[in-house]
């Protein structure tokens, strides 16, 4: 592995950014390494722009990381993607969800929502190594929409294997022992399945 | 052990371990998670304080009786509990008594970024500043040991960074309190009883004990000096101490745990041994200026900025410009222009019940004075209705003073109802002592919602989850002598326009309580029950789209005659509120079945 990485989780409100970035700090942890976690929420409990850092290194000092030093960004949604986008390293990782969430500002505030052919475009021009995944499709598919950040975690932990991000300490099982650690009981197999539809998402990719 | 904590977490965590036996707190973003946090751990008394006057009050009452108490806050909550911070320094107390700040540089929720170090130096208390979360628990732990030892309320400052961040801690066992049976409260009135004669001959005793206090800051095990490349040599606390660890890994730092008082023998001692020295801190020059009033050069907020948050990248690049590293450690930003993208400001959730009242005070275009809570967010368009806000409890005294000042309109307040039981109910009062026609509507939600649904003296729970009394508003307004009071449905948008049409046509003071519980309460989401656009008798005419619900959405279906987009409903985030359904001119939006209302 190498000596840092730097995630960016981005999100909106009720769409489970900081319960994915929960998981992903212990998984860190679990692979003994050292690992930060910092989030930024807006001020209403669904709807807001959401933002969480997660740091894992051999030593880590700072929770945040400076913008133009994302090595590994996960999108939740289409807009938050871009929005966020002049936060990663060139070339960085990353995953996209497929998930479009209209803000207000769109349905009754006349601006408009960026379509596809802009996103694929704009993130190409920074980054040529990205994903996109249609984690709320999977996850229905399953049963249960809230599963799609599971979901899009399982298709992380095969997209930083795949591209030699995780090391030999970290096993798909270390990353699945944290989740169902953070899960109800009653949500155990539900979320193990949405991990492992996740991780054959991008499997399928290559 | 080792387990990941946030600062918050690792607060309580450390006042566990540290015996503390009353902890009391309003909840206030960044610091909400401690009182969350702690509620869990046994042996300790924990609750929701109406204000955090009050909370200050308890933890210093437990303080006097000698257990060890703490109330936590956010920064500008230690405004409202100034007066309890400062005769807290003047007497002491029996056992230790930790008041915790959070500080929010960068405002992320907040209407100010003060820098409560200020108050510390202010109120001749000390300050201690965690930079991760295993100091925020040792700190917690250092904090109550220092209070006792020095007779005195200790400060634990955190910001935002430290509370919401997340790392490791190293978890300790719980040390009792030496004896678990309550000590007879103190019978010593020259220390406790604050009356003139008494505080002038305190006042020599706290100057006395901070100096004591700078003398034993230079043996603190948790400022320490970690001597490098003597070239550039930094003073720094609290998170902007990773931050420079992140950018000069090889410079000699100087790191204070704690931050008033500072020791004075080391920083001449550290100050000599280095070329150039810098202090990196978040806001104010605190620190700087009082290593300037020692008489030494250093540089700090020349370099850095004076406002907002820092982090890895604004340090780097200050250090560049500065000429403190080489311009090639710049990193470069990619190179891409994403062009407009839509705004999405934090919006009232969908399905939440201040959206019916906003609409209609936007439609009575009365001037709205607001305060601090989810409804602040009926000030985003398209509802536009809120027209002042300034701090917890203002909205009610704000519209009295503009109404005395002759504001021509009749002035609407809304508060909610932690708010009002926060700092409400004496400017209720004010406006019926002193008469003003100012119309109060509490928005009764049941609960605190902003911070993330804590309980409040209306819920008829304790922070514990314990049934308790509820206070209820309505006759707690009318026992104030208010004669026109009522409680609506919050839901009811008719009922509440027609009852503030009628109160705005009279001469005195009325209080509209609208009624319903926050949507995202758990056994209110069980009652959900999605709605639907008829999309034949949809004909795009906009009007459910001001209520800004972020559920309806525009649909790819246009009115054949009028080219407009009809109105669609995502089923996944509405709620059946109905207040969009009673607003179609055309009922085209479905209402909830009968059967799912008796359910
Ligand atoms: S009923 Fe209408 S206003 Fe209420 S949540 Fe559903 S779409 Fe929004
Ligand atoms: S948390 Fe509750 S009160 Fe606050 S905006 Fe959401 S629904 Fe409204
Ligand atoms: S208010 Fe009724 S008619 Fe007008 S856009 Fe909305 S659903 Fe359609």
């Amino acid at each position: 592995m190498r000596d840092s990485i730097n995630f960016l989780l981005a999100g909106v409100g009720g769409q489970g950014t900081i319960l994915a970035s929960d998981v992903l700090v212990n998984v860190g942890l679990a692979a003994g390494l050292q690992a930060k976690q910092a989030e930024v929420h807006g001020m209403s409990q669904r709807g807001g722009s959401v933002t969480s850092y997660v740091r894992w290194g051999r030593t880590v000092h700072s929770p945040l990381v400076g913008a133009g030093e994302v090595d590994v960004f996960l999108a939740f949604e289409k807009a938050e993607a871009l929005r966020n986008l002049c936060q990663l390293r060139m070339g960085a990782l990353a995953l996209v969800n497929l998930a479009a969430i209209e803000p207000v500002t769109v349905t009754s505030g006349g601006q408009s929502y960026p379509d596809d052919a802009t996103l694929h475009q704009k993130i190409a021009e920074v980054t040529a190594q990205v994903v996109y995944v249609d984690g709320e499709a999977i996850a229905q598919s399953l049963g249960n929409i809230r599963a799609a950040n599971v979901v899009l975690l399982g298709a992380l932990s095969a997209l930083m294997e795949r591209e030699g991000l995780s090391g030999d300490e970290l096993s798909a099982d270390t990353w699945l022992k944290v989740i169902i650690g953070r899960v109800p009981p009653k949500y155990a197999e539900l979320n193990r399945q949405a991990f492992e539809q996740g991780r054959q998402a991008v499997e399928r990719e290559v | 052990m080792i387990k990941m904590l946030s600062g918050d977490e690792a607060v309580a965590r450390g006042a566990w371990e540290a015996g503390v036996v009353v902890a009391s707190a309003y909840p206030g973003t960044p610091s909400t998670e401690i009182l969350e946090d702690l509620v869990h751990y046994p042996n300790v008394y924990t609750e929701w304080a109406p204000n955090e006057k009050v909370a200050v009050d308890v933890a210093i009452g437990a303080a006097y009786a000698g257990k060890r108490g703490l109330a936590a806050m956010k920064h500008v909550g230690l405004n409202v509990a100034a007066d309890s911070f400062m005769y807290a320094s003047m007497t002491g107390m029996e056992a230790g008594l930790v008041i915790v700040t959070a500080d929010d540089p960068a405002m992320h929720s907040s209407q100010n970024e003060q820098d409560n170090r200020t108050f510390a130096k202010f109120g001749r208390v000390p300050c201690l500043e965690p930079s991760d979360s295993q100091e925020a628990k040792d700190l917690t732990i250092a904090a109550f040991g220092l209070s006792e030892r020095f007779d005195t309320p200790v400060l634990l400052r955190l910001t935002t960074r430290i509370c919401h961040s997340t790392s490791a801690v190293e978890l300790g066992e719980r040390v009792e309190p030496a004896s678990s049976e309550p000590k007879p409260f103190p019978r010593n009135p020259s220390k406790y009883v604050m009356v003139p004669g008494n505080a002038v001959k305190r006042h020599p005793v706290i100057e006395q004990r901070m100096r004591d206090v700078a003398a034993f800051a230079e043996t603190f095990p948790y400022n320490h000096v970690e001597m490098d490349d003597t070239s550039l040599g930094i003073i720094t606390c609290g998170v902007a101490y990773q931050y420079a660890k992140e950018v000069f890994p090889h410079a000699s730092i100087l790191h204070l745990g704690m931050t008033w008082p500072i020791p004075d023998q080391m920083i001449r001692k550290f100050a000599a041994s280095v070329k150039r020295l810098i202090v990196i801190e978040e806001l104010d020059p605190f620190l700087e200026e009082a290593i300037r009033l020692m008489g030494i050069e250093v540089e700090g907020k020349s370099i850095f900025p004076l406002m907002g948050e820092l982090d890895p990248r604004v340090v780097r690049e200050a250090a560049i410009q500065a000429g403190l590293l080489p311009a090639n450690q710049h990193v470069a930003l990619p190179e891409v222009e994403v062009g407009p993208l839509p705004a999405r400001p934090p919006v009232l959730c969908p399905g939440c019940p201040h959206r019916g009242v906003f609409y209609v005070l936007n439609k009575l275009k009365v001037p709205v004075n607001g305060d601090i809570g989810c409804y602040t967010l009926g000030l985003i368009p398209p509802l536009s209705a809120i027209h002042s806000c300034g701090c917890m409890g203002a909205s009610i005294a704000v519209a009295h003073g503009a109404a005395k000042a002759g504001s021509p309109e009749h002035h609407v307040a809304v508060i909610g109802d932690s708010t009002f039981f926060h700092t409400g109910i004496p400017a209720l009062i004010n406006t019926v002592y002193n008469q003003s026609p100012v119309i109060t509507i509490i928005m009764d939600n049941r609960v605190t919602g902003m911070t993330g649904h804590q309980q409040n003296p209306g819920t008829g729970f304790t922070l514990q989850g314990k049934p308790t009394t509820v206070i209820e508003l309505e006759p707690l307004v009318r026992s104030l002598g208010i004669r026109h009071v009522k409680t609506v449905p919050a839901y009811n948008v008719e009922e509440i326009e027609s009852t503030l049409k009628e109160y705005i046509k009279q001469d005195e003071p009325a209080v509209l309580i609208t009624l319903e519980p926050c949507v995202l309460l758990p056994e209110v989401r069980k009652r959900w029950v999605p709605l639907e656009v008829l999309s034949d008798q949809c004909n795009g005419c906009a009007l459910c789209f001001r209520i800004g619900c972020p559920a309806i959405l525009k649909s790819d279906e246009l009115d054949a005659r009028l080219q407009r987009p009809k109105a669609l409903i995502d089923a996944t985030l509405c709620t059946g509120c109905e207040v969009c359904a009673q607003l179609c001119p055309r009922d085209a939006i479905t209402f909830r079945p009968v059967e799912m209302e008796e359910v």
